[in-house]
């Protein structure tokens, strides 16, 4: 398939800054709100999609398979390790919960919404978030292509 | 009655897919039907968890106590990133097999085991 | 923090970790990647061997993911978090799941030399593995569905491995249709579970269940869903086309994973136990007609490694006709019933000893000679080594005296008798007609003029870990009762009484 006009081109370009920052809200508001790693990833995916329309085999030049995939070992790595950090005490043991230090901060009850909370859970979000985006851009990629057998390796 | 017509929705959705998958020849459509399988899972999952009056179990700015409750909410969430990969790895299958074979009906297949 | 406390999880953490750890290194180096792969795995077998160790000698481990203390599960009366509950019977399916993935890593260093994607390749081994472990370990039905399907999808993408073949492609997507809706039959069951007592652990559930209808479907669906994933008579049909297709040593890992769906069916009738005379009665004919299909379909096959798949069937059917048997004297097993049980669980171990050495040898073959069909003969004049391997797993599949699968055997035999003569003669007649269809294999491809071509060398490697497979198959059968008091018999112990496994958690 060829690129569409450059019209087209333009405003999936232009959309990049509203996708990215509406992506990154979801995340970094997942343990708050309905949405976190997943949903934000998947929203930030969207934008690879627009991009693989829009440009057709010129996307080969902006997203890199190689990179994406190296980027969604790298998230799930930091997963586990954010997991494993907590085996002092328990495997996944929120050890940056109430701590005081970065998102340790106390909250109970009904409350407004303190985005410097929820331990490690922020830092989950953020890395499951990453790996979604990189793994779905890479599926859409690769089904673009289909050229060669790809396998998800993605369960979160 | 009125309680159960989500219920109702679920046999329906989870009849659909069983239908797709066991009656129709073409690989997507059955890929199609899994999904719809797992929609109907997910839509039973979700409404186990409803309660009257309830609220989304979000603790900001919340109006009231009475929530829903969250955890059958998670597992959809988890079943459906599992339904991803799953339909994802299909549908790359389908893409390999036509590429091979230059077509997706089942029924010119070799293999009966 | 010690190192036992942690071992469940750990079991788990460390396959997932070196998984996504395996494409990252492996940019660097192959060599690193295989070093890392095989590290991951020793330790994985290590820590098996410390928690079965310690499981039957101390009694249940319940491991509680994110709390303060390991063993801390129900601090509001009812089990909230994620929980691994490990007892003899898992410590010693984990056990089996470990050491099979770590021979077959080995050989397949070897073996896959050649393939290209390695990395992929070997953090699908890997994920299976987690999601083996998984299976095993886990006390809590939600994470059963999730391991299956990490399970499901990673076989599926490694039964596809050999991409240019057609056949391999249309197999991994039956696999994976069969499998997908079998796992969703299982989210569905686990739904209805969860509606009615509000609880997912599945040792809280077997203690409040009432035996309503609703419960017997959900349990109607769980129990075909896993015997679907085992691969029992009714629904058999994707397993010899995966086997045959998958490369040689993956099919020995979808073998383990079907004991390990075998397992956690068990585990299901035992704990829940709703009708379990009814229930037993049918696994016992179920697993008489697997033995009747899987043989007769045996017969009639030319590719080695579907051959394999179709005896597979059959001694799937004998686990279940031993289980089976002795689930009719539930809940309090104590004659020919234990027997029954302790010979199924003891056929489990030899089941995969036994066919893993046959798949393995079934992939040395086509190394050898790039063929899957028994068209070969002759090759024991130049692989002499190989052709004794064969014997040895031919004589234990079929249940010849000194190898393990007579003494395993022996002890379903004679504990169905009590229950139905039929069945075991059915059984006996069974295994007659294997050894038969093996001994025709064997002079189909080692016997007969020497085969022409100039065939390379086996590598050491891939020999050495047929050898310890066809060791411990000859030391299993000269002394199966050190086997059977050291292992068998407190998984035994433990699978029949499921208080014990209830009353850990609450």
């Amino acid at each position: 398939m060829d690129q569409m006009s450059k019209i087209v081109r333009t405003i999936a370009s232009l959309l990049i800054v509203p996708g990215m920052i509406f992506g990154l809200y979801v995340i970094m508001h997942g343990h708050l709100t309905p949405g976190g790693g997943f949903q934000g990833g998947a929203v930030i995916a969207t934008i690879s999609a627009l991009f693989i329309v829009a440009y057709g085999e010129r996307i080969k030049g902006i997203l890199n398979q190689d990179v994406l995939s190296l980027v969604e070992s790298m998230a799930l790595l930091a997963f586990i390790s954010l997991a494993f950090l907590g085996i002092s005490v328990t495997f996944f043991h929120n050890f940056l919960a109430n701590s005081g230090k970065i998102f340790g901060a106390s909250v109970s009850g009904v409350n407004p919404g303190y985005l410097n909370t929820g331990g490690i859970i922020p830092l989950m979000n953020l890395v499951v978030g990453l790996e979604v985006s990189a793994a779905l851009s890479l599926i859409v990629l690769v089904m673009y292509f289909s050229s060669r057998n790809e396998v998800v390796k993605d369960v979160t | 009655m009125l309680h159960n017509i989500p219920f109702i929705a679920v046999i329906v959705l989870i009849a659909i897919g069983l239908y797709g998958v066991l009656f129709k020849r073409n690989l997507i459509k059955i890929v199609m039907g899994i999904n719809i399988i797992g929609s109907g899972v997910n839509l039973f999952l979700i409404e186990l968890g409803y309660r009257e009056g309830g609220v989304a179990p979000i603790f900001t700015s919340a109006p009231k106590l009475e929530m829903v409750l969250p955890t059958p909410q998670a597992l959809t969430l988890t079943s459906i990133v599992i339904n991803i990969a799953v339909v994802a790895l299909m549908l790359s299958l389908v893409t390999l097999i036509y590429k091979h074979y230059g077509g997706i009906d089942s029924e010119k297949r070799r293999l009966k085991g | 923090m010690t190192l036992i406390e942690h071992a469940p999880i750990l079991l788990i953490a460390i396959p997932l970790l070196a998984a996504f750890l395996t494409p990252i290194v492996g940019r660097v180096n192959s060599l690193l990647r295989n070093f890392e792969m095989i590290i991951a795995l020793i330790s994985i077998e290590f820590l098996a061997i410390l928690l079965s160790y310690d499981v039957i000698r101390n009694g249940i481990r319940t491991y509680t993911l994110g709390a303060e203390i390991p063993g801390l599960t129900s601090p509001a009366g009812f089990p909230v978090r994620i929980i691994l509950e490990v007892d003899a019977m898992n410590a010693f399916i984990s056990l089996i799941a470990s050491s099979i993935t770590l021979i077959v890593a080995i050989y397949c260093l070897n073996f896959m030399k050649e393939q290209r994607i390695l990395d992929k390749f070997y953090t699908l081994l890997l994920l299976l593995l987690t999601g083996m472990l998984g299976l095993t370990l886990t006390g809590d039905f939600f994470n059963l569905f999730v391991f299956l399907e990490i399970l499901s999808v990673s076989s599926a993408a490694l039964i596809a491995f050999y991409v240019q073949r057609g056949e391999a492609l249309e197999s991994a997507f039956k696999y994976m249709v069969i499998s997908s809706v079998g796992a969703l039959m299982v989210l569905f069951a686990i739904g209805l579970l969860y509606g009615q007592y509000d609880l997912l652990n599945m040792a809280a559930i077997a203690d409040s269940i009432q035996g309503s209808f609703l419960d017997k479907v959900a349990l109607t669906l769980l129990i075909s869903a896993f015997l679907l994933k085992a691969g029992s008579v009714p629904v058999h049909m994707w397993k010899p086309d995966a086997y045959g297709e998958a490369p040689a040593p993956v099919s020995v890992l979808l073998l383990t994973s079907a004991l390990v769906s075998l397992y956690v069916l068990f585990r299901i009738f035992t704990i829940f136990a709703i009708n379990p005379v009814l229930l037993g009665w049918i696994l016992a004919i179920l697993g008489i007609l697997s033995i009747f299909l899987g043989v007769s379909m045996a017969l009639i096959q030319n590719n080695l490694q579907r051959l394999i798949a179709y005896s597979g069937i059959a001694e799937i059917g004998y686990i279940i006709l031993g289980v089976g048997s002795g689930l009719v004297e539930f809940p309090s097993p104590t004659g020919f019933g234990f027997t029954a049980i302790s010979g199924g669980l003891f056929h489990i171990l030899n089941d995969t000893l036994d066919l893993g050495l046959l798949f393995l040898i079934a992939g040395a073959i086509f190394y050898l000679t790039g063929k899957r069909d028994l068209s070969i003969g002759g090759l024991a004049h130049s692989q002499p080594t190989l052709a004794v391997f064969f014997l040895i797993g031919m004589g234990a599949v079929s249940g010849l005296p000194p190898f393990n699968g007579f003494a395993s055997k022996l002890m379903i035999y004679e504990s169905v008798y009590y229950l139905n003569p039929l069945l075991a003669i059915i059984g006996i007649l069974g295994s007659i007609l294997m050894l038969a269809i093996f001994v025709k294999v064997f002079s189909a491809i080692f016997l007969g003029i020497p085969y022409d071509k100039e065939l390379r060398k086996i590598p050491g490697s891939m020999l050495a870990v047929m050898g310890i497979l066809a060791l411990s198959i000859i030391f299993i059968g000269l002394f199966p009762n050190l086997v059977l008091e050291s292992i068998i018999t407190p998984a035994t112990k433990a699978l029949i009484n499921p208080k014990n496994y209830i009353e850990a958690i609450l």
